[in-house]
């Protein structure tokens, strides 16, 4: 393509606007957490701290809540990737092999929990899980996330089954293999690559949740990480803003490894899910 | 003769075949069915249901059916209607700039520009956030007193005194929406970036060869090539803009003055600060039904000046 060099340089200070609309808050929010107390009260404040110091990480790992908080969002998160994974996988497959009469309602499903405001599920949620001692506690938070982040790995990894050649599978069972065996020993090796992504789709989508939490975990002990910080801001009177700014960041870090590690793999994926999903 | 040999084996196998498969496709089901029919399918039917009852927080309450009491309150209920109304221009305003800057930028990113790969991970980089920490993290950008975007606007003199962008009435519903814009972008960027790559290169060749200039290219090539795809992303970004809850929360948990309350804030306090989970269902429920209406006629509208 010939782009004109007028076109060229509208081009480049489009993409710088959309970088600084991106990009500034979060700069902002670790330069916030990098500032003294005394830099954070000047009334002009500077795009990057003056003097680095990382007394806010400290004080913000020094507030109880916030470790603990660490500790359940992390517990949270890997239990219900590991149970996703666990469920979604047969039925994934099932979804994208056969077809039964399964598939479209499950496929019905997966839509309808898009559609409903949250609302709607959370008040029977909470009244199923109570009588079973299951609300405030992390089992009950688990099972929940394992099921309201099925529909999204179903999605997500039943492009990826469906991309599995076949022939491979077949030339299996000619062997004697069981359709089990089949599963375990040849699908489950071609599917590695989708089956991280998924599992990271749900644990970044655990580790993110917020409105089941607030409303099946009361006990303090217990609250996950955005609960915590969600509180925090709640006080807003004596909140201190470099430790808060910390803690944000620190919230991020899970997200942003995984999301560094995966960013090749996404766009493909997205689009297998899109195409044969 | 051996056809006819051959032949009654194979038929047979049919036979079989459909039941057996759909008894093994039933095992495969079977470690997921019990868990989304107990979470999931139960309670969004009880959800529904709901609605038609008095239901109240408390664990021994004895709740009744009321049949459309709830929804006859809500009738006259100029606060649900407002929440209503804010979330309608909060869903419609979010979607529609969302869908036009993540156009912009996909557009852009799918040229032969340097810094692609850069853009590429920053334009993604909202999406991996919780929703908690990008509410905290605009509170301190849009603070009053020590925010950069206030310093900013003053120093361009663009006004003379700081601006409470979220605790002023004027400001509240429009900065809470440029937050949601900026959260929303990277799937709809995504997206759109993937069908753009997924469109015929040919085409745009022949168009040249024709002499169309860069935009009747874009309105004649690129639009049409997308609908499906444009269709299929801003319906997903109705929805999941008209049932947000985390981020306004945090933001500006409604205020000031309910100026934010968006109809799924509105309904959380119904249920769980006042404890009247009935009504709050029926809430539920009609936004089960607006969104529904909703998309009936946009898609349908789509489809039909697709045919």
């Amino acid at each position: 393509m010939r782009t004109r060099p007028t076109t060229r340089v509208l081009q480049y200070v489009a993409v710088l606007a959309y970088l600084v609309f991106l990009g500034f808050p979060l700069l902002w929010l670790i330069s916030s957490s990098l500032k003294s107390p005394q830099e954070f009260a000047s009334i002009t404040p500077s795009i990057l701290p003056k003097h680095v110091e990382f007394s806010n990480y400290s004080d913000a790992l020094t507030e109880q809540g916030l470790i603990r908080g660490l500790g359940n969002s992390l517990q949270i998160s890997i239990y219900s990737t590991i149970l996703v994974l666990i469920v979604a996988l047969p039925v994934s497959y099932a979804l994208a092999r056969f077809r039964s009469r399964l598939r479209p309602l499950t496929n019905g499903w997966i839509l309808v929990s898009q559609v409903f405001p949250v609302i709607l599920i959370v008040i029977p949620l909470f009244m199923i899980l109570r009588p079973l001692h299951l609300t405030n506690t992390i089992p009950g938070v688990v099972i929940v996330y394992m099921v309201w982040s099925l529909p999204f790995a179903l999605w997500m990894l039943q492009g990826y089954v469906a991309a599995v050649p076949r022939e491979l599978e077949e030339a299996a069972s000619v062997d004697g293999a069981s359709r089990l065996r089949t599963i375990v020993s040849i699908v489950m090796p071609l599917l590695r690559p989708g089956l991280i992504a998924t599992a990271m789709f749900t644990f970044i989508s655990a580790w993110n949740e917020f409105f089941f939490a607030l409303v099946l975990l009361q006990d303090p002990q217990l609250k996950t990480l955005p609960l915590v910080l969600a509180r925090f801001v709640g006080a807003e009177g004596q909140v201190q803003f470099g430790p808060l700014a910390a803690a944000s960041v620190l919230a991020t870090v899970p997200s942003l490894v995984f999301f560094a590690f995966l960013q090749r793999r996404l766009t493909s994926g997205l689009l297998s899910g899109a195409v044969k999903g | 003769m051996t056809a006819t040999l051959t032949a009654p084996p194979q038929l047979n196998r049919k036979k079989q075949g459909k039941p057996k498969q759909n008894r093994e496709a039933i095992l495969l089901f079977l470690p997921a069915l019990l868990p989304v029919l107990i979470l999931s399918v139960y309670p969004l039917i009880r959800g529904i249901a709901l609605g038609f009852t008095n239901a109240r927080a408390g664990l021994h309450v004895e709740s009744k059916f009321v049949g459309f009491d709830n929804f006859a309150k809500l009738l006259h209920n100029n606060l649900f209607w407002d929440s209503f109304r804010i979330g309608v221009i909060w869903t419609l305003s979010v979607t529609i700039l969302q869908f036009v800057a993540a156009l912009g930028l996909a557009l852009l990113l799918n040229t032969d520009l340097k810094f692609r790969g850069v853009a590429r991970t920053l334009a993604l980089i909202p999406w991996a956030m919780p929703p908690v920490v990008v509410a905290i993290m605009w509170r301190l950008l849009l603070h009053p007193t020590n925010g950069p975007v206030n310093e900013i606007l003053q120093k361009l003199h663009l006004t003379d005194h700081p601006i409470n962008f979220l605790g002023d009435f004027s400001t509240a519903l429009p900065a809470v929406i440029v937050v949601g814009i900026w959260v929303g972008m990277p799937m709809t960027t995504v997206t759109l970036l993937a069908g753009l790559q997924g469109i015929d290169r040919t085409l745009y060749e022949a168009a040249a060869v024709d002499g169309a200039g860069a935009w009747s290219q874009f309105w004649y090539i690129t639009l049409p090539q997308l609908r499906t795809v444009i269709v299929a992303i801003t319906s997903l970004d109705m929805i999941w803009n008209f049932n947000s809850f985390g981020l306004v929360y945090v933001l500006t948990a409604g205020g000031p003055g309910g100026k934010t309350m968006l109809p799924m804030l509105f309904a959380y306090n119904e249920a769980f600060r006042y404890g009247n989970f009935g009504m709050a269902a029926a809430m539920g429920d009609v936004m089960v039904v607006i969104i529904i209406l909703f998309l009936f006629f946009y898609l349908r509208n789509r489809l039909r000046s697709e045919a």
